[in-house]
């Protein structure tokens, strides 16, 4: 493998809510004690705006913090739980992102390797000279009193692949693929089905992994004893390390597979637990990544001297320090739609979307592009013919100028109970751009006691609307504050 | 060069339907209710009108479209009908079509009619509805009140003003709109109440509770207007003049441009300064004798009474506790009982409005009366503080 091919950057994101799992084996305890043993520590909960492809948005524009976007020749969105089946679910995030529409795009799912998977296939693309843009998120539903509601997460990953100056390159990668069926989910099913787990750990983890694993370093030339990290999510107690053992990978070496402060983030998680152990490794270290599902993906990267001068980001620590405790299990049902609440007539407004609409003014709306006037300067949203400059008013004066990345205060707000939200009380108001431009925004992810005027904010990427009676989502941006 | 509305046209009668919830009425009962008094009132047959302007904002929840309805109703012989709609100051804006209908000389006698039934939806407040196309899929899941309770948190941080302070202040609006409402018969809300009860309601949009918002009512209000000469001729002596009739549209400097700071109405100032100067009025402090403005929500009361430039900026708190607004106070506000009490049909409420002025200026508002007022001023708010239709009607004794 060529030295300049690897990882350019990473970036990653979790929800701020953390479900307490104490309160889900309390609210389960009468139907199934045995819950309580998993009763500890904390699981990412996905905000009701959120799913896999907004969370695979936050970690992308974290990947990209101080990255030119046009460097970016393809996109990939790896998940199992994608939220559409048929519309391509990549090219809402590149829209999001506002990346160039000459772009290679594809979603890729089906399998916890979904990410890894797609790695591997990005580094192939690399050789080939292409920069991919790969990120993962999953938002995976489990049933009430399940061990899966315990040990998921919601989350995202994502990585930028190509050629040039990479912060971790490639040093071998490997695949094998057998269908040992762990855990599946059949098509229009909501939740996975999973067998015995003393089976999956013996015939599964531990004959799978090493196999794989094996044939990476063995295409290295790298002894397992020289790993630094161990990237391998695991919901089983104890796999990982006897893994390590069995192949020779130093006990320290093994990563925290952040299961008391996040959960599993199903496809996402090799790529969560890659990005965390970028935070935390230093040039010349190396990391092996290894995912598990239908066979094991395995990939073998070496620090470089480019990660230090990688540019301020969020990150795995970043994302899990802004954090909300949530010990409301009720609310964690109603989001993920386990109870028929009555949402009161207010909710039955048609939630329909015009697709020519959305079409026409997708880059106003999925990526919140306004307009800059060329004749004043004036910054304005949305962008309109005629410039908002009362000073102004030139026709047809307006570049595209996109407002996703700007600071902003709160101008005027309100927390709402009359209209109807799936987390009442619904807040919004108006914020100012701190470089001009303002807009009447929803707010998301709101401490009520902490909001006031002037305080900061930054727009995130959150599903508007849900149709219920036509399976669509409606995707806009939020403003949050900045610095939780 | 024009020369403005003043004393142009007159109103040669008005009626008002009861507002409230009238579960056992259509629109069209009420129609007919406001109606029938408007033209008894005038003393003039119905084919005597020559032109009508119908006002209805939510006419999905009622009547439908068009001027239709309005021709059914009242059985109008084949005059022109329009239909038309200005969020809030739809009633407003129907009179302004036929004040300016019998100003141009075009029609002697027009009739405006205003009417909304709101309450077929099923749940208290105002139609949830959407706002088009392509605004459904930006704008923020704003309500009435929420929008409202922007001004008060922008005002609070403009004028250093303590929250403490702003809701008794807003506590005060609303129990003196409940003490007039209570002597209006035609009201729809008729309770006294207390500034704790307004304190300790549930709270709506922060920081506006239940009491800080207006009723939402079914109800009908219209006036016939013509010219002074006619009115004359047709034996009419205190004649209530129209003195101004100014509206002010929002084009999104607001909204989108950097300059507002959230704690006022723009529209209202605009359109405010062009009623003073159509009526001629130097001192608005000294010279309005009344006022029934917008008071859909408390804060939208204490802002506009210095948009209306009553107040001076910031300093609307003092005025409202010092009981200047008051029913005895120096310029009583509400005196009806406001959307507060008297009620909030959308399409009907200009036309209430201008129903108490024209029942003051003419001695008929019973315990309501005030001594001698000159000048009456209505005001609408209609839409969000952010985007909005503002409009100032000014209406008086003929030839002050």
């Amino acid at each position: 493998m060529a030295n300049d091919i690897g990882l350019l950057s990473f970036g990653a994101y979790i929800p701020r809510a953390r479900l307490q799992r104490k309160v889900i084996a309390d609210a389960n305890a009468w139907f199934a004690p045995a819950l309580r043993g998993l009763g500890r520590g904390e699981r990412a909960m996905a905000n009701w705006d959120e799913d896999a492809i907004t969370m695979a948005v936050e970690a992308a524009r974290d990947c990209l913090s101080g990255i030119e976007r046009t460097s970016i020749g393809a996109l990939t969105l790896a998940s199992t739980t994608h939220p559409f089946d048929d519309r391509q679910n990549a090219a809402i995030v590149a829209t999001a992102l506002n990346l160039n529409p000459a772009l290679r795009s594809m979603d890729v799912g089906g399998s916890l390797r979904a990410a890894t998977s797609a790695l591997t296939a990005a580094i192939d693309a690399a050789a080939g000279g292409t920069t991919t843009l790969l990120a993962a998120g999953e938002h995976r539903l489990a049933k009430a009193a399940s061990t899966q509601e315990m040990q998921y997460g919601d989350g995202a990953a994502a990585l930028l692949v190509g050629r040039g100056q990479p912060v971790a390159r490639l040093l071998a990668a490997h695949t094998e693929t057998i269908d040992f069926v762990h855990q599946f989910r059949g098509r229009d099913r909501a939740h996975d089905y999973a067998w015995e787990e003393r089976w999956i750990r013996d015939e599964g983890y531990m004959k799978i992994v090493p196999a794989a694993v094996s044939a990476t370093l063995k295409a290295a030339g790298v002894e397992a004893g020289a790993i630094d990290h161990f990237c391998m999510p695991c919901t089983l107690a104890r796999v990982t390390p006897a893994l390590a053992k069995r192949i020779g990978i130093p006990e320290a070496a093994v990563r925290d597979n952040l299961a008391a402060v996040c959960g599993d983030t199903g496809a996402a998680h090799p790529l969560v637990m890659l990005a965390a152990a970028l935070e935390d490794a230093k040039p010349g270290q190396r990391i092996l990544v290894a995912a598990f599902g239908e066979g094991c993906d395995a990939l073998l990267f070496e620090v470089t001297d480019a990660l230090p001068r990688l540019a301020a980001r969020r990150g795995v620590k970043g994302a899990l320090a802004r954090r909300k405790e949530e010990t409301q299990y009720q609310r964690f049902l109603a989001f993920n739609d386990h109870v028929n609440l009555e949402r009161g007539m207010r909710a039955e407004v048609d939630k329909g979307t015009p697709l020519t609409v959305l079409y026409r003014n997708r880059d106003m709306i999925e990526g919140l592009v306004g307009g800059r006037c060329r004749s004043c300067g004036t910054f304005q949203y949305p962008r309109a013919r005629y410039c908002v400059n009362p000073a102004c008013n030139a026709l047809d004066s307006q570049d595209p100028q996109p407002f996703s990345d700007l600071s902003g205060k709160v101008m005027s707000y309100t927390a709402d109970v009359l209209t109807y939200c799936p987390d009442p009380p619904a807040y919004y108001g108006m914020i100012q751009f701190d470089q001009g431009g303002r807009m009447m925004a929803d707010f998301t992810d709101i401490d009520g006691s902490k909001l006031e005027v002037g305080l900061p904010m930054r727009m995130m990427f959150r599903i508007k609307e849900v149709d219920p009676s036509r399976g669509f989502v409606r995707y806009f941006w939020k403003a949050a504050p900045a610095d939780n | 060069m024009a020369t403005g509305i003043k004393d142009k046209v007159v109103i040669l009668g008005m009626g008002c339907s009861k507002f409230g919830e009238h579960w056992d009425k259509n629109a069209e009962h009420l129609m007919v209710d406001a109606f029938e008094e408007a033209v008894k009132d005038a003393g003039i047959e119905r084919n005597q009108i020559e032109a009508a302007w119908f006002g209805t904002a939510i006419e999905e929840q009622h009547v439908g479209k068009s001027g239709v309805p309005l021709a059914m109703t009242l059985r109008l012989p084949y005059i022109p009908v329009t239909r038309v709609e200005n969020y809030c100051a739809t009633g407003t804006e129907a009179f302004r079509g036929a004040v300016y209908a019998v100003a141009s000389g075009a029609v002697d006698i027009a009739l405006a009619l205003g009417v909304e039934k709101l309450k077929d939806t099923g749940y208290g407040g105002l139609p949830q509805r959407g706002r088009g196309a392509l605004q459904n899929m930006t704008w923020a899941n704003i309500s009435a009140p929420g929008s409202f309770a922007q001004l008060a948190a922008a005002y609070r941080a403009k004028h250093r003003v303590n929250k403490e302070d702003l809701k008794r202040a807003m506590a005060h609006i609303s129990v003196k709109s409940h003490d007039n409402g209570a002597k209006n018969p035609k009201a729809h809300l008729r309770n006294r109440i207390t500034e704790e009860t307004v304190l300790n309601a549930p709270m709506i949009a922060e920081p506006l509770g239940l009491y800080d918002c207006c009723g939402v009512s079914d109800g009908s209000a219209a006036a016939i207007v013509t010219t002074p000469e006619i009115a004359r001729s047709l034996g009419k002596k205190d004649l209530v003049g129209v003195k101004a009739l100014q509206l002010a549209v929002s084009n999104g400097q607001e909204v989108q441009y950097d300059q507002w700071d959230g704690s006022y109405f723009a529209t209202t100032r605009a359109a405010a300064a062009r009623a003073y100067k159509e009526a001629g009025i130097a001192d608005p402090r000294k010279q309005i004798s009344m006022f029934e403005v917008h008071d859909c929500f408390s804060v939208t009361e204490l802002v506009t009474m210095e948009d209306l430039g009553i107040s001076p900026e910031g300093k609307a708190i003092n005025d409202v506790l010092d009981g200047f607004y008051d029913s005895a106070g120096k310029v009583p506000c509400q005196i009806d009982g406001g959307l507060k009490c008297f009620g909030h049909p959308i399409g009907a409420s200009g036309l209430r409005m201008l129903y108490e002025m024209y029942l003051q200026l003419i001695g008929r508002a019973g315990e309501r009366q005030r001594s001698s007022p000159v000048f009456g001023m209505t005001h609408n708010l209609g839409g969000f503080p952010s985007q909005n239709v503002s409009s100032v009607t000014i209406v008086g004794a003929y030839g002050a």
